[in-house]
């Protein structure tokens, strides 16, 4: 779903050590729908809006990145497995998996989530929406 | 650098969505896609889904079968559970994508007293994607085609066509059903014919696509000329199985659900069209559920091929192949679009425009909201109008009358939720 574009406006979203404490908030802001994320050190803010059907992207869980291992030397796989250092956004409408960090599609790097700018200002989490 | 002024602004956290969650919330940006692009359309759902395992106790009941009954009864409060008298494989269902799609199975919260909770879901799921009805089918008895017990299959089939015709759909006036066909046994499923054919609430004919039965086979002659006098229409519902043969190569479900929802319809097709059954019964009309559309074209370039170059196997055809099938009824759902260049070709061929009819799928994991018509830069206004409803209404014979809430009034009943 298209939001309606909107002159950039700088809001707080609220503290830092408050906020961190979740892996994920999913904020409504004056109707803008926007997921803030931690993980480690970084923050990521994603449009709320699935590029494929326009879902609630961020309402859905986070998972580990899976993974098909293989070994180079014999081009054999023993199988899939986790990736526990990588977090995926998972759109619960059709399961669409979106790395946390890049917000790039797991298999499809030519869909990605629409970002939305975020700092740490004072401690504050400020975000941009335009 | 701090900024000079940060905006006020009203803000609010929204709720994860899970097993648990109001199909309102889950559904939320669908009503959105309503009010912005179809609130004034008539649409019509072909194809959503009953979890009837959730109500499998109220199913058994009715088997009319005393040792089925009890037998099933017995299942229920024992290892079987849900799933009691059924053939479906536990281990092998996949749909969640190991949970991380949360509406398929899900159970619906706050259902008013008195109310059914299959009946608040399937209304809530309407008013939210802006659907005036909804046509429901079974999920778990999508896989009774391949039941080792032809007995039970025609023992649940009476028991669930009970259930949804005279317990369900009385309760909502927007709810239709086609009545389930035990094809394994012909004599039970003219004889459900006769039942229902009548029936205010019953659209039309419904046999599960997984099986192995060859549909030409002379053993439904009758029943096919029984349903074409009553005038609705017989729908095949495709599915999957894992454990037919021909895929017992793929090891993964996403590969196996994409070959074998797409092989059923393929096979019943082929079926149909080489032994002249468009000619034997002209007037039984044809609808083909749940395979996509991308398998249309293949099938009608393939079969026109191989008929050209042998006319002595199909002497009974009068026109090419796929001339009979862009006369037959198609669903949407699964509607694949990852190549625009191909669906509009795709919807061209078939006659889009007159022969598809938009299907949900819900609350199934790959379900599609009626803004993958909308969305279509190709399709002419017109065209999604008949696409999302009113083909449908000229094959059922439906009353084109809104039925649905307005999205802005959907929209207001979770304030803040969603």
């Amino acid at each position: 779903m298209t939001e309606a574009p909107t002159a950039p406006r700088q809001v707080s979203v609220g503290a830092l050590a408050t906020l961190r404490t979740k892996e994920r908030v999913v904020l409504d802001i004056d109707g803008q729908s926007v997921g803030v994320y931690f993980l480690g050190d970084e923050i990521r803010a994603w449009h709320n809006v699935c590029p494929h059907s326009g879902g609630p992207v961020c309402q859905g869980k986070t998972v580990a990145r899976t993974l098909q291992a293989i070994d180079p030397a014999t081009g054999k796989s023993p199988g899939l497995t986790l990736d526990r250092s990588s977090r995926m956004i998972v759109c619960p409408w059709h399961g669409f998996e979106f790395d946390l960090l890049t917000g790039v599609h797991a298999v499809d790097t030519k869909t990605r989530l629409r970002p939305v700018p975020v700092a740490v200002v004072d401690g504050d989490v400020v975000l941009t929406l335009g | 650098m701090r900024p000079t002024q940060l905006d006020k602004a009203r803000i609010r956290e929204l709720e994860e969505i899970g097993t648990r969650s109001d199909t309102r919330d889950v559904l939320a940006r669908a009503t959105m896609q309503a009010r912005r692009d179809y609130d004034d359309y008539f649409v019509v759902d072909i194809d959503a889904h009953v979890s009837e395992d959730h109500f499998w106790g109220e199913v058994i009941e009715l088997i009319d079968n005393e040792y089925l009954r009890d037998l099933g009864q017995s299942q229920l409060r024992s290892f079987a559970g849900n799933n009691a008298l059924l053939n479906i494989v536990p281990g092998l269902s996949h749909q969640s994508v190991g949970g991380r799609i949360t509406h398929q199975g899900r159970r619906e919260p706050d259902v008013p007293q008195g109310e059914h909770p299959f009946v608040v879901a399937a209304r809530r799921s309407m008013d939210a994607m802006g659907l005036d009805y909804q046509i429901v089918f079974p999920s778990a008895m999508l896989l009774l085609g391949m039941h080792p017990q032809d007995e039970v299959e025609v023992a649940l089939a009476r028991a669930f066509n009970r259930w949804t015709v005279e317990r369900i759909l009385p309760m909502d006036e927007r709810l239709k059903a086609f009545v389930y066909l035990p094809f394994n046994t012909p004599e039970a499923c003219e004889t459900l014919v006769a039942q229902y054919a009548d029936a205010k609430d019953v659209i039309g004919f419904t046999v599960c696509s997984t099986r192995n039965n060859a549909i030409h086979a002379d053993c439904y002659a009758r029943l096919y000329a029984m349903i074409e006098e009553s005038g609705k229409p017989l729908a095949f519902h495709s599915g999957y199985h894992w454990g037919d043969p021909s895929f017992a190569q793929l090891n993964r479900f996403a590969t196996m659900h994409a070959l074998s929802f797409t092989h059923y319809n393929q096979i019943h097709v082929s079926n149909w069209l080489i032994n002249a059954m468009p000619e034997r019964f002209p007037k039984l009309k044809m609808l083909w559920v749940e395979s996509g559309l991308a398998w249309i074209p293949f099938l009608m370039q393939r079969l026109d091929h191989e008929v050209l170059m042998r006319p002595s196997e199909a002497p009974g055809m009068k026109r090419l192949p796929s001339e009979y099938m862009a006369e037959m009824w198609y669903t949407s759902q699964p509607m694949e679009r990852t190549n625009m260049e191909l669906l509009e070709a795709t919807m061209k061929v078939m006659k889009a425009e007159t022969q598809l009819l938009y299907s949900s799928d819900w609350p199934h994991w790959d379900w599609d909201a009626p803004s993958v018509i909308t969305s279509l830069p190709f399709l002419s206004e017109q065209a999604k109008r008949n696409i999302l409803g009113l083909n449908a209404a000229r094959l059922f014979n439906l009353d084109i009358k809104p039925k649905k809430p307005r999205a802005d009034a959907v929209l207001a009943t979770r304030p803040g939720r969603s």
